[in-house]
């Protein structure tokens, strides 16, 4: 019996997947080198003290991050519409260690994302201590806590034809309002707002590159609270679409 | 569960006053009524029933995928989550899919290595004659070839108790044949087979046990040949053109008579006795013959009966 082997399965299905390739590894590869290229010599991008390499490294991630753990709803959402849901309720796999795998993956997937972009931000020209990448890359992962409940909520809540337009348009949404296109200034009611969404402080991760505390304690809430409500709604649409603890 | 039962009932599968009822808009519709089995290990058993007999829920019960309102399972001396825990089940469900993105083989692969005692994939590819299809992705099969693929599922899982409902709905008449000799070389494993079928020639040539169900209730248990005796009868036919059929209904071991043409047909209770009689009656009788009811005409018959019964809610499959 081994969830590794499962886990394994289940990667290669999400590699087979072309809506993933697409959005989360092809579409914030391709737009960090067109938007990043022409403004190379960019050492201060609207006032965030960042280059444009640096800003738009840890931006595209986050799009492609999110869209990676989003990724898991899909799945879900997938094996819903055939009753595989069903039959693996009959095999010996745990609801913890489904629900494990699940995020495992989608973990992998963003990793993949996010790697493929620090590459693509060494190429430009991004040049860190090793702390700092490091820091970077934990606190990606913290913020992606509440997107990883959100996939689950989402994959047991839509069908398999409404997850995809959700996700698409939700994603680009969010990006838009968190800064992911171009900076948000540091006042104004747009500040405000995207003060208030876990994937504006995906983005905010690249401000390890000025040195000292990325996030601040209203980051750390913020994050904090999304992630919170998210994995109580999560388990909640989990419970009652299997109905089992 | 404290079943004051033998070992022998405890380590099968006990299903005791079984009830569950839906909601509908129409009202409250109850599915099952009260169903009391007993499965011995190694059995093969037909839940046999027309469609809304309440067999899929019953197996549902069984699986632990939904609660009776009433009653309790017990698998091999737990409970359905627990044997499913342990990999000892087995199941086909009704209309289901399969999972995408995936080929034949890494699909069976995939869910053989969630079980701790799992058969060799390539068995099971060659036993459910998947071999030649084993690369292809599950998405492009046809719906005979997904039905195998969902039976191979159920196998790879090398369960005690194997559970199949409906199986071979979507297949043609080939496949069903591969199907059920696949299914007699896992029966002589020594496992506990259970089957839901609507189709009474199933039931007859492949299970030691049927239980006939109708709206909700067991109306019959026992060994197919026991089931057909329960409805009587034998038919004797013989050609006779000059006899009263009048007198004929009242010889021993008759039920019934009815003149066909020049030839008289009786069915018996008793069919021995009644050979002999009509012979000693008529002994210029010619023609004869001697047939045992089908399953399907006591499967007819002894449903047929429940029509009358108390509560007339159209009840889903």
């Amino acid at each position: 019996m081994s969830a590794v082997a499962y886990t394994r399965f289940e990667t290669i299905r999400a590699f087979r997947n072309k809506r993933f390739f697409l959005f989360s590894l092809v579409f914030p590869l391709v737009l960090y080198f067109v938007i990043t290229g022409p403004n190379k010599g960019e050492t201060n991008l609207s006032g965030t003290g960042l280059s444009a390499a640096e800003y738009f490294m840890a931006s595209m991630a986050s799009f492609g991050t999110m869209t990676a753990m989003l990724g898991t709803g899909a799945r879900i959402a997938g094996e819903r519409s055939v009753g595989w849901n069903r039959q693996l309720r009959l095999s010996p796999l745990s609801a913890r260690a489904y629900l494990r795998a699940k995020v495992v993956i989608a973990y992998a997937l963003a990793g993949l994302s996010l790697g493929l972009l620090y590459i693509s931000g060494a190429i430009m020209g991004v040049r860190l201590p090793a702390g700092q990448w490091i820091e970077m890359t934990l606190l990606i992962a913290v913020g992606l806590i509440p997107f990883a409940a959100l996939g689950v909520l989402l994959g047991h809540l839509l069908t398999v034809e409404t997850i995809g337009p959700a996700i698409g348009g939700g994603t680009s949404l969010l990006a838009l309002l968190s800064g992911t296109w171009f900076p948000i200034g540091q006042t104004g009611f747009l500040h405000t707002v995207a003060q208030g969404l876990p994937s504006y402080w995906l983005v905010q991760a690249n401000r390890v590159a000025l040195g000292g505390h990325a996030w601040g304690t209203t980051g750390w809430v913020v994050v904090a609270a999304w992630s919170v409500v998210l994995i109580a709604l999560a388990a909640r649409a989990f419970q009652r679409d299997t109905g089992r603890a | 569960m404290a079943f004051t039962t033998t070992p022998e009932v405890q380590s099968g599968i006990r299903l005791a006053g079984l009830v569950k009822t839906f909601k509908s808009p129409q009202g409250p519709v109850q599915a099952v009524r009260g169903v009391d089995i007993a499965i011995a290990p190694g059995e093969t058993l037909a839940l046999l029933g027309p469609n809304g007999a309440g067999k899929s829920t019953t197996i549902d019960m069984l699986l632990g995928l939904t609660q009776p309102d009433a009653g309790t399972v017990s698998l091999f001396g737990g409970t359905p989550e627990e044997a499913i825990a342990d990999g000892r089940v087995g199941a086909m469900l009704q209309a289901g899919g399969l999972l995408r993105e995936l080929s034949v083989r890494e699909l069976i692969a995939m869910m053989a290595s969630l079980y701790p005692r799992p058969l060799d994939v390539d068995e099971v590819l060659d036993l459910t004659g998947l071999t030649g299809t084993a690369q292809q992705r599950t998405e492009k099969l046809s719906g005979g070839q997904a039905q195998r693929v969902r039976f191979a599922v159920a196998l790879v899982s090398n369960p005690d108790l194997l559970v199949l409902d409906e199986p071979t709905v979507a297949m043609d008449v080939e496949g069903r044949h591969a199907f059920w000799a696949t299914m007699r070389e896992f029966a002589s494993r020594g496992k506990t087979i259970v089957f839901a079928t609507h189709y009474l020639e199933e039931a007859d040539d492949f299970a030691d046990r049927v239980v006939l169900m109708a709206r909700g209730r067991i109306v019959a248990d026992g060994p197919p040949t026991e089931i057909k005796a329960r409805v009587g009868s034998r038919t004797i036919r013989a050609t006779l053109p000059h006899a009263d059929v009048q007198e004929l209904r009242v010889l021993p071991g008759v039920a019934t008579a009815e003149r066909r043409g020049d030839s008289v047909e009786l069915r018996c209770s008793d069919s021995d006795a009644a050979i002999r009689a009509l012979l000693a009656r008529e002994p210029e009788a010619s023609d004869i013959e001697i047939s045992g009811a089908g399953l399907e005409e006591a499967f007819l018959q002894l449903t047929g009966d429940e029509q009358a019964d108390d509560n007339p809610t159209e009840v889903p499959a």
